[in-house]
Order: structure tokens, then C-alpha cells, then sequence
């Protein structure tokens, strides 16, 4: 056996150089990386209800834009103004109201002139298809079924569609029966989720989503009528923090087009022009 | 199975633990040495992150870091971004995150170096960085190389902390944790359980690697 003091601690000491060499480059190697980053791809944030809507919308603008990327992230649209305003790199705020893009502009985040309407979204009731409620036929007086133990409906105080939900909640006489059972989702994707998985037995999501592949086949739903909550007029604008203001723009008039509108109506939504 | 986001925590991994490498080291040599009284506020700031929430973590680097602060602006200046939503803010959060996986092995690792050995050294005539260099280190080695790997485990499987900085971004800063509660949000339960299974074969190697070589260094003569 070889001696320690003579072979051991120079091939555990040559370990450690070789090993911090290759931790020195790779924090190196980061920074290039960084740098390819700058080809500029189109960085939206965008309101959850969104999520199949925009990924349908970004194939469709990337096939008639060949070489153009766009890269969406999802969240309820508080939560992205939060980020925005505290520096989030994005370029065009896609929010589900009107009031947090407003909010972006006062606070010198987003262009002033850019701000612009691009659907209205609905609200429905949905259950899974497996459960015994017929919500299409019993309305809002599902939530009160004493089968029904947990109602999902979004956060109202960072999600567009959970204020929605309350409202609606409140304006239909059972908010106070029904506040007992009610959790949270982050945001609508994750409350269409919550009820989508079973874990809640219904749920206050977007029309967008229940017209989603995902929850389309698999539960029923009812329309909350529009007059039971605030209109859900959904509102983008270009911020200012971005790196691609130009593509933003390119953007926001293909939302404009026949064929972008044409994604939105099949997911329920309605156009601003077209509503008078 | 979102390979963007796989390739992206490996290297959010190994540059937070290259970096853990490099402010641990000098740090726990610190602690291990010192004879200052002071010195158990600074272990317990190193601590910190083991029981604060990472939601409190991911604030202060929010709004520390973020354009409001005199501290985000000058480093907004110097790299020409905000920390904040961008890789570099993620490696900044994740340092923090994992200090005690790292300096806790390194300073465990230098305190169980005889002090003799450095002793005698220094009576021989060697200044401390050789010490550091040529003894400490060396010896102390399956300390610091289990301070590394845990550092780089830790920040593979860290989600709250680039929930509330990161921003989800593709190829930026959407982590694997990330991806998959995104997956599990959209109902992608498939690519959900596709990434999760990867992240968790990925974990099992790390750490039986980490044992292997524990291993290895124990059965070495003394």
C-alpha cells in the first residue's frame, strides 16, 4: 500500500483542481449562453384562461412567420403584473381584465398607446363528466348539492376569473352557503386543474378552458349567465421592460386577424368588435 | 419531457454549486478556524435559509434585487438587466437557497482536519495559503466534495424560490420543478409524470454517486 503523504494527497488534491476547473467553466459557459439568448425571442405573459387558446394562436403565428419564436408563460394575470413591475423581461402582457395592464402603463411599465382589447371571456360551471351533478341543468344550485364537498374557483385577489367567480357567487345568492367549501387555485389553469383531477367537485373556471382538449371530453358544464359578473373584457399592451417591442407589435395585429380570431371564437371567447 | 428546462437546472446546478465552491470555501475556513466569539452569527445567517420559507428568500431577492432597490439598479447597470426573472438572478437565489448545504459540509470537513497536521506545517515554515492548499484542503476533501453534491442536489429540486423569481420563462428560467407543475396545471399529467420520473432516476444517481465515493474515501488508508 502506498503511502499517503507520497501518491494520496496529490491525486485527491490534482481531484480538486480538476473539479473546480470544471465548475469555473461552467459558470463561464453560462455567460455565452446568455448571449445566443439574444436572438430575441417574442417573451408574452399571458393570463392562465389563455393556455390552449395562445398555444394554437403561437403555431398559427410561427407557421406564417417562419424563423420568428415566441415563448409564452402562464399565470393569473396579478401574479404577471406583480413580475412586470418588478422587472420581468416581457414583452406584451396579455392580461384577463383591463385593469392591470391600465395599472402597467401608470406605473411607466407599458406603452401608453398600445393598449388594446383582444377578447371577452365567459364564465362556466364545470364538473367532471363521472360526477352525478347534472350542472347544465341545475345551474348554480350544483354548488349546494351536499354531495359537493369542495368548489374550485381561482384567487380573486391575483386572478381576473376568481373575482369573476366571487361576484357571480355573491350575485346568485350562495356565496355565504358555498364559502365554506371553496379553494383556491393560483390561477384558472390550476383551479380548472383542481376540479379536472377530481379534487374539488366543481369549479368556476374559464369557458376557454372547458372548450380546451383536455377538459372538453372529460366533464359538462353550465354558462353563468353575463349579467351575473362583471364583463370579463380581456386587455393587452406592450410592455416597456422588453427586448422585442417591434415583434410585440408584429404580434398584437396577427391577434387582429381573421384567422387568430377565428382560434379565439373556437374557444369560446368573444371578439370586441363584433360585441357592440 | 421539456429537455429545455432539464438542461437549464443542470446548469443552474452546476453553476450555483461552482459559485457555493467558491464563496464556501474561504467562508467555512473562516468558521472552522476562527476563535472569534461573534462567530455563531455568522453560522446562524449561514443557516438561515434551512428554515426560513423559500417564499421569504424569494422575496428579498424580488425586491432587493428587483428595479426598486439602489442594490438591483447598480447590478442593473453593471450586466444590463434586472436580476430578477433572468438565469442570473436564478443562480444569485439558488446560492443563497443552498449556502448551508455547502458551507456546513466544508466547515464540518475543516474541523475534523487535525490541527496538528496544520500545526506542525505551520512551524515548518509553510504560509496558511499553502497550509490551505496542500493540507487543509486535501484532507478535508470528502467534506467539501459532499458540501458540492449536496449543493447541486438541493438546487436541482428547488421550486419555491424560482416560482417566485423566475417567471417561468422557457429556456430562461423554467426549472424542471417548474415544468412539471406547469405540465400539472395545463392537466399534462403525462408529460408531468414523464419529467417528474427523469428528475427523480436523475436525484437517485447524484446521490448514489455521492455515497459510492463516500465510500471509497472511507475504506482509504489513514
Amino acid at each position: 500500500m502506498k503511502s499517503l503523504a507520497t501518491t494520496g494527497v496529490p491525486d485527491t488534491f490534482a481531484a480538486v483542481l480538476r473539479c473546480g476547473f470544471c465548475l469555473f467553466l461552467a459558470i463561464f459557459a453560462w455567460l455565452p449562453a446568455r448571449a445566443d439568448d439574444a436572438g430575441k425571442p417574442l417573451l408574452i405573459a399571458a393570463a392562465a384562461d389563455l393556455k390552449f387558446t395562445l398555444d394554437d394562436l403561437v403555431s398559427a403565428y410561427e407557421a406564417a412567420h417562419p424563423g420568428h419564436a415566441v415563448k409564452p408563460s402562464y399565470g393569473s394575470s396579478g401574479t404577471l403584473f406583480a413580475q412586470i413591475d418588478n422587472g420581468a423581461p416581457f414583452d406584451l402582457f396579455l392580461s384577463a381584465d383591463v385593469k392591470f395592464p391600465k395599472q402597467l402603463i401608470e406605473r411607466g411599465k407599458a406603452d401608453q398607446d398600445s393598449l388594446f382589447s383582444y377578447a371577452i371571456g365567459h364564465l362556466v360551471l364545470w364538473a367532471p363528466k363521472e360526477s352525478r351533478l347534472d350542472v347544465t341543468h341545475l345551474g348554480i344550485n350544483a354548488v349546494l348539492d351536499p354531495v359537493v364537498k369542495k368548489v374550485a374557483i381561482a384567487n380573486p385577489k391575483v386572478a381576473p376569473y376568481g373575482a369573476a367567480a366571487e361576484a357571480a357567487l355573491q350575485k346568485l345568492g350562495v356565496y355565504e352557503k358555498v364559502a365554506p367549501k371553496l379553494v383556491l387555485g393560483e390561477n384558472i389553469a390550476q383551479t380548472a386543474q383542481f376540479v379536472q383531477s377530481g379534487a374539488a367537485d366543481l369549479g368556476l373556471v374559464s369557458l376557454s378552458l372547458a372548450l380546451s382538449p383536455k377538459m372538453k371530453d372529460t366533464g359538462k358544464y353550465w354558462e353563468v349567465p353575463g349579467d351575473a359578473f362583471p364583463r370579463l373584457e380581456q386587455a393587452g399592451v406592450i410592455c416597456t421592460g422588453g427586448a422585442s417591442a417591434a415583434e410585440a407589435r408584429q404580434f398584437r395585429e396577427f391577434l387582429k386577424t381573421a384567422p387568430a380570431r377565428e382560434v379565439l371564437r373556437r374557444y369560446g371567447f368573444a371578439l370586441p368588435a363584433e360585441e357592440k | 419531457m421539456e429537455w429545455s428546462a432539464l438542461w437549464l437546472t443542470a446548469r443552474l446546478a452546476l453553476v450555483t454549486s461552482g459559485v457555493l465552491l467558491l464563496v464556501g470555501l474561504p467562508v467555512a475556513w473562516w468558521l472552522a478556524t476562527t476563535k472569534w466569539r461573534g462567530r455563531m452569527f455568522v453560522e446562524a445567517v449561514v443557516a438561515l435559509p434551512l428554515v426560513l420559507p423559500p417564499t421569504v428568500i424569494g422575496y428579498y431577492v424580488l425586491v432587493g434585487l428587483g428595479p426598486k432597490s439602489g442594490l438591483g439598479r447598480w447590478l442593473g447597470d453593471l450586466t444590463g438587466h434586472t436580476l430578477p426573472f433572468t438565469f442570473t438572478g436564478l443562480v444569485v437565489a439558488s446560492a443563497l437557497y443552498s449556502l448551508p448545504f455547502a458551507v456546513q459540509p466544508f466547515t464540518g470537513a475543516f474541523r475534523s482536519v487535525q490541527r496538528e497536521l496544520l500545526e506542525a506545517a505551520s512551524n515548518l515554515g509553510s504560509t496558511p495559503a499553502r497550509i490551505f492548499r496542500r493540507i487543509a484542503i486535501p484532507l478535508a476533501w470528502p467534506g467539501l466534495l459532499s458540501g458540492i453534491v449536496l449543493s447541486f442536489a438541493h438546487t436541482l429540486g428547488e421550486f419555491g424560490v424560482v416560482l417566485m423569481v423566475g417567471g417561468n420563462i422557457r429556456g430562461e428560467t423554467r426549472t424542471v420543478s417548474i415544468s412539471i407543475y406547469d405540465s400539472v396545471q395545463t392537466m399534462d399529467y403525462e408529460t408531468a409524470g414523464r419529467t417528474a420520473a427523469v428528475l427523480l432516476i436523475i436525484s437517485f444517481i447524484v446521490l448514489s454517486i455521492t455515497y459510492a465515493l463516500q465510500k471509497d474515501f472511507r475504506l482509504a488508508p489513514r
